[in-house]
């Protein structure tokens, strides 16, 4: 069990909780505002942009090369910046703090 | 070679230069072949531009039979994101539960009547009407409307011969203006009602403008979803398992319309204008010149896929570029996605085997190369469950 807090570009902060599955997908049960996940998961549309913290990047890890090359060509893109479909909910994802891009 | 099989024609020219030429009406095309390449260039919209004379950017040129620009697809930033703001909301709306609703309705009624045939040309009488029909739930106008349609053929813009015909687009040019013109008299919940509501930037939309959307509504997804769906099935002819894994398997889904688009790439290419002298593959462009992002090299890059030019049904990195990339990505890829999921989930419920009987594949001339992108005809019979 992960409770995984979104704050949305209208600064609407929303606490949900997941045990499985990718975070894109609790986002999307869950209706958070700025996370669409057109693709389903598979990383080749990059609306589930998220940044993360500092010290929740550090926890979590950098992006995978293929997660990296699609958030390069993405205009808002920064350092901490993440695509949530990537990221798996596990223990270690409890208390994550993560800013919607969009 | 399997008869399903799309083989990639680009490989040779992708790995040793990166780019391929053809010509096209004397306005000559670079083909960008190489995955980085095509989003590179289909994100620097200032050097490549899309808001070019309106039919230029599509390969083959449509300059000669089209007059009105297709928005927002012909229309470059700022301008086009002012359009994709206020358009977006009513494309995303086959996420509806009503919306798929009726969706699954559609596609169950023609998979059942064609299982109650001894022969079903795909093409024709299963891909064309169930694209036609599901169109009329993403206009929101009644489900007759789709018979019109279906009487015009597979092709808005081309005859039998491929070549470009003035006169089939003018049917649906017309029949645009009149739609346009009814929805005036009457307005409705239909697209064309609410276009005729909408303002950008302050401003309401005009008939051109309104007349620009809805063709791009039209052509856009007409031979696209006819090839996925064509293909998908031809597909499942060979690989039955695969479909009975979705049947076991329905978490798979999404995953499969996935490697199932990448992998056919119903839309082969998209043009761009170059703006200004610039180089891609350390290859001189010169401006005023057109390349073309080719989507169906970049989904079989080997720098990026593991096994390329195999299906893999729940692939899970997979970066493919079928709906285009960046600001011009696909309008109705939520519709889209849509269909393919729900004809995966019905063909996965009621078919049991569906065998090839006959076909002719639709090969695409594309200077050098040779892409098969589907099938003129393809003759099949379904078995039930």
């Amino acid at each position: 069990m992960a409770k995984i807090t979104f704050i949305t570009s209208d600064e609407e902060t929303v606490t949900v909780e997941g045990t499985s599955g990718s975070v894109m997908s609790l986002a999307v049960e869950n209706n958070i505002k700025g996370i669409d996940g057109d693709c389903g998961g598979v990383c080749s549309c990059a609306t589930c942009h998220v940044y993360l913290t500092p010290e929740d990047l550090e926890k979590i890890g950098e992006a995978s090369e293929i997660e990296k090359d699609m958030l390069e060509l993405d205009d808002d893109a920064n350092e901490y910046s993440r695509l949530c479909c990537q990221l798996e909910i596990s223990d270690t994802l409890d208390g994550v703090i993560l800013k919607v891009a969009k | 070679m399997k008869k399903s099989a799309h083989p990639d024609p680009f490989k040779e020219a992708r790995l040793e230069k990166g780019y391929g030429e053809m010509n096209d009406q004397d306005d000559p095309v670079k083909m960008l072949l190489r995955h980085k390449d095509v989003r590179k260039t289909a994100h620097n919209w200032k050097t490549f531009q899309s808001g070019a004379t309106p039919g230029r950017i599509v390969v083959p040129s449509e300059v000669d039979i089209r007059d009105t620009r297709q928005i927002p697809f012909e229309v470059d930033p700022p301008m086009h994101g002012e359009y994709r703001a206020v358009l977006d909301a009513w494309f995303k709306r086959p996420l509806d539960a009503e919306y798929q609703k009726k969706l699954t309705q559609q596609i169950n009624a023609i998979v059942d009547d064609v299982l109650t045939k001894d022969k079903v040309e795909v093409v024709g009488e299963f891909s064309l009407p169930l694209q036609s029909r599901a169109l009329t739930l993403l206009l929101n106008i009644p489900y007759e409307e789709a018979q019109t349609w279906i009487s015009w053929g597979t092709h808005v813009f081309r005859s039998e011969g491929e070549a470009l015909d003035g006169d089939k687009a003018n049917i649906l040019y017309d029949y645009i203006d009149s739609q346009i013109d009814k929805a005036i008299a009457q307005p409705g919940e239909d697209l064309y009602s609410v276009l005729l509501d909408t303002e950008v930037n302050g401003k309401k939309l005009t008939k051109e403008e309104i007349k620009g959307i809805i063709i791009l509504t039209f052509a856009g997804g007409r031979d696209t979803v006819i090839n996925a769906v064509t293909n998908s099935i031809a597909y499942f002819s060979e690989h039955p398992k695969s479909l009975e894994r979705i049947k076991n398997e329905p978490e798979i889904t999404g995953k499969a319309v996935e490697e199932l688009i990448r992998y056919f790439a119903p839309l082969t290419h998209m043009g761009r204008v170059v703006t200004e002298d610039t180089q891609v593959c350390e290859h001189a462009i010169k401006a005023d010149s057109r390349v073309s992002l080719c989507w169906a090299s970049a989904n079989r890059d080997e720098k990026v896929f593991e096994n390329p030019n195999e299906i893999v049904l729940d692939r899970k990195m997979n970066p493919h570029v079928s709906f285009g990339f960046s600001h011009h990505n696909c309008l109705g890829a939520t519709h889209a996605r849509q269909i393919m999921k729900t004809l995966l989930t019905v063909l996965s419920e009621k078919i049991s085997t569906i065998e090839i009987l006959d076909y002719k594949e639709n090969i695409e001339e594309l200077g050098e190369f040779n892409r098969k992108v589907g099938y003129d005809n393809i003759n099949v019979k379904f078995n039930k469950k």
